[in-house]
């Protein structure tokens, strides 16, 4: 029974994270210390996919297990395990997180040698291995929550990590507590959906809470409070509307972090919650529409920021808020299973874009401006062509992956009648189109703009390898999802649809059919992304006077891109700014200095007002006492007397 | 003729009032300590006598255990005593008054 080992592929992580953490400062072999950290994921991996070749050869009906490993909290009613819940979308995750973590970590042994902290490192990337299996692995809430706060713990720990580091105003540490401040707003409506949850089905098990809420009408109020706490959850960790201002500071971290943490695996943790708690959020067709709109504006207005970026990580940052926008919206339009598909295929081509970027990084000696990028093609060859797939991949030209997937979503989005949310998203595409080509043409081709004695080369194999994977799935990833107008049988749809079943009841679907408007919109797509490309290629390469003259001239809506339409300012007067000084005027100088100050100083000044009278008692003559002590033996007999 | 339990009750009143009566008044350590061997002893015949009067032998044996027990506080207090004098060269409880605010 290869279910019962998935145990294992959870605790390897932790069991990683105990030994690099506990004896990889005194071990000094960062081959031993890389490698370890390493082999716990693979391990983790090698269990997916036994489990995974498990599920495939038995019948659908059997594919969903729960694996108990211990009990963790039994309190009344409430009983929480360390249960896994291994079914076709959990197992899917898992491939993802130990596959791609597996990868990365590999790509890190390269990226991170040399680093004081390389110990460190892997020791929270094991950590933050071991809690994002959690999230995905969990068979009731409070596991999951034990997971995502573990996963923005470590994302904490590690966009920090070089917390001594200058970045933008600040330090690393500056931007790390953004992230985990932001994540905690976020939290908090997650825990108010599980509170609510708990109170309406008194239970935090997902079997249990999903089979009482597919007896409920439809549009019941309770529901909707539910479901929108837990998508405010969701914004938070997957960087949405409003709660997206943290991802693209969290990029201050090690590249390897950005890829796994910030853009493969941990912020798609707020698709895959929104995925699994589908039941309850098709029975609020009001939370669904906030869904499929706050992800369309995200998908738009992130797209929009990273056309003018200067930051190669920074785009990509903006991009992975886009594409992320992508999968809710799909979520929102009942499109369950392709937001899980985009988010297996986004896990591919970002990972990679942001490996290559780590790679190009670390050629110019730690260069993340693409102004003073150019030319590297020749120099970086291995880096650019894996580079160009994930560039390609992610504007969607067919074949690669990400065609398929944001395809299906978008088609879904139109076909369910949100055709206004198809046109942003449709417009989002041809952006995403723009701003990754523009990234190509400046980092790789043109003339060299970097320092004369940067002499950047191809990194090692450790390196390189992970990137070639990365890429050539990026390539075929999408294969798994081909929809059935283009023949294919969308094995991802049919694989998930005993997940989503539940849900897909409540929705009134439209049938299957392969209609002339799919192509069309088919069609309209691959027209936008290649226009989008032919735009890049033709203003960055051949007309760059056009840029140029944009950045020159600075018309108002370059600047409002320029500074990412100034949320981050707006934040700052509105919360930020009132938050600190209304701590510093009104709760410390008024409610701590004088009001809890004084009492506290108050009652020690009373008390000793008191004992300065009291003291003078003690007169130091041991007659006075035997004196007082015989008065209470006598008013001790007499009342004993009296009585 | 037998002596009466009221008797002995009375005059091991008597004697713990003395006593009671040289601890308050008493200026010298020394004297207030035989004091308080005197409210020991006193106690010490009201055990005997009540043992004697109810026929019962744990009055008795108590009595071995507060003389055991007055012995060792003789032993301590004088030593304490001693020392007392050797670092004041007096005792005189009046003036042994240091330990207050």
């Amino acid at each position: 029974m290869a279910y019962q080992l998935v145990g294992y592929a959870v605790f390897l992580p932790l069991a990683g994270f105990l030994f690099n953490g506990l004896l990889g400062r005194a071990l000094k072999s960062e081959k031993l210390v890389g490698w370890i950290g390493s082999a716990t994921v693979g391990a983790g991996f090698v269990i997916a996919c036994m489990i995974f070749f498990q599920m495939l050869g038995s019948p659908p009906g059997e594919r969903s297990h729960i694996v108990a490993v211990f009990p963790w909290i039994t309190a009344g009613s409430l009983s929480v395990g360390f249960s896994y819940q291994v079914d076709q979308l959990s197992v899917l995750m898992m491939l993802i997180v130990t596959g791609v973590g597996f990868l990365i970590h590999v790509y890190s042994i390269g990226y991170m040698h040399g680093d004081r902290g390389f110990w460190r490192f892997f020791t929270y990337m094991n950590l933050f291995i071991f809690a994002m299996l959690n999230l995905v692995m969990a068979d009731n809430f409070l596991l999951l929550f034990l997971g995502w706060e573990g996963v923005g713990l470590c994302s904490y720990l590690l966009i920090g990590f070089w917390y001594e580091k200058k970045f933008e105003k600040g330090t690393t540490a500056d931007a790390a507590k953004k992230a985990f401040i932001v994540n905690r707003v976020g939290d908090f409506g997650f825990l108010i959906g599980m509170f609510l949850i708990f109170e309406t089905f008194g239970s935090l098990s997902f079997q249990s809470v999903f089979a009482q809420a597919s007896m409920l009408p439809t549009g019941s109020s309770v529901i909707f409070w539910v479901t929108l706490a837990l998508f405010f959850g969701a914004t938070g960790k997957s960087a949405q509307i409003p709660l997206f201002v943290w991802l693209p500071d969290a990029m201050a971290g090690p590249t390897p972090v950005s890829a796994l943490i910030h853009a493969a695996t941990m912020v798609t943790a707020g698709v895959y919650m929104v995925a699994r708690c589908s039941i309850l959020f098709v029975l609020a067709p009001a939370t669904m529409e906030i869904v499929a709109i706050v992800g369309a504006v995200t998908a738009l207005f992130a797209a929009s920021i990273g056309l003018v970026q200067n930051d190669i990580k920074k785009v990509l940052a903006y991009s992975t808020i886009s594409q992320l926008g992508y999968m809710f919206l799909g979520l929102g339009v009942g499109a369950f299973a392709a937001g899980v598909f985009h988010v297996l295929t986004h896990a591919f081509f970002k990972a990679l874009l942001f490996l290559a970027s780590g790679a190009v990084i670390h050629a110019l000696h730690e260069e993340q401006d693409i102004r003073k990028m150019g030319g590297l093609r020749e120099h970086l060859p291995v880096t650019y062509r894996t580079f160009l797939i994930g560039a390609i991949a992610i504007a969607g030209i067919p074949p690669l992956a990400g065609f398929f997937s944001k395809d299906e979503i978008l088609w879904r989005a139109f076909s369910s009648g949100h055709w206004a949310l198809w046109l942003v998203g449709f417009a989002g595409a041809g952006l995403t189109a723009f701003y990754m080509f523009r990234l190509v043409s400046l980092t790789f081709d043109g003339e060299r703009r970097w320092r004369a004695d940067a002499h950047p080369h191809e990194a090692s194999a450790t390196m390189t390898v992970p990137l070639i994977i990365l890429a050539m799935l990026s390539v075929i990833g999408g294969f798994v999802g081909i929809p059935a107008s283009l023949g294919g049988g969308n094995s991802i749809e049919h694989w998930l649809e005993p997940v989503f079943e539940r849900a897909n009841d409540k929705l009134t679907l439209l049938p299957h059919s392969v209609e002339p408007a799919e192509y069309i919109l088919m069609g309209l797509s691959v027209a936008i992304a290649l226009g989008g490309i032919m735009l890049a290629r033709s203003w960055y390469l051949r007309r760059k006077e056009i840029p140029e003259r944009i950045e020159a001239q600075k018309p108002a809506w370059y600047m409002v891109l320029l500074n990412k339409y100034y949320v981050d300012e707006i934040y700052d007067a509105a919360i930020v700014t009132p938050t600190i000084k209304g701590s510093e005027v009104l709760l410390w100088k008024i409610i701590d200095v004088r009001v809890i100050d004084w009492l506290v100083n108050a009652v020690a000044k009373a008390l000793a007002a008191v004992s300065r009278a009291a003291r003078l008692v003690q007169t130091g003559v041991a007659q006075n006492y035997v004196f007082v002590f015989l008065l209470g033996v006598v008013a001790v007999l007499g009342w004993l007397i009296a009585k | 003729m037998t002596i009466s339990l009221h008797s002995y009750l009375g005059l091991s009143a008597i004697l713990f009032a003395i006593g009671v009566a040289g601890v308050l008044t008493r200026r010298n350590v020394i004297v207030v300590f035989m004091c308080i061997e005197l409210m020991l002893n006193s106690v010490n015949l009201t055990l005997i006598a009540y043992s004697a009067f109810l026929g019962e032998i744990t009055g008795q044996v108590l009595v071995f255990f507060v003389m055991a027990v007055a012995a060792a506080e003789a032993a301590v207090g004088l030593a304490i005593v001693i020392a007392l004098f050797r670092n004041r060269q007096t005792v005189n409880i009046d003036e042994i008054n240091i330990l207050k605010w």
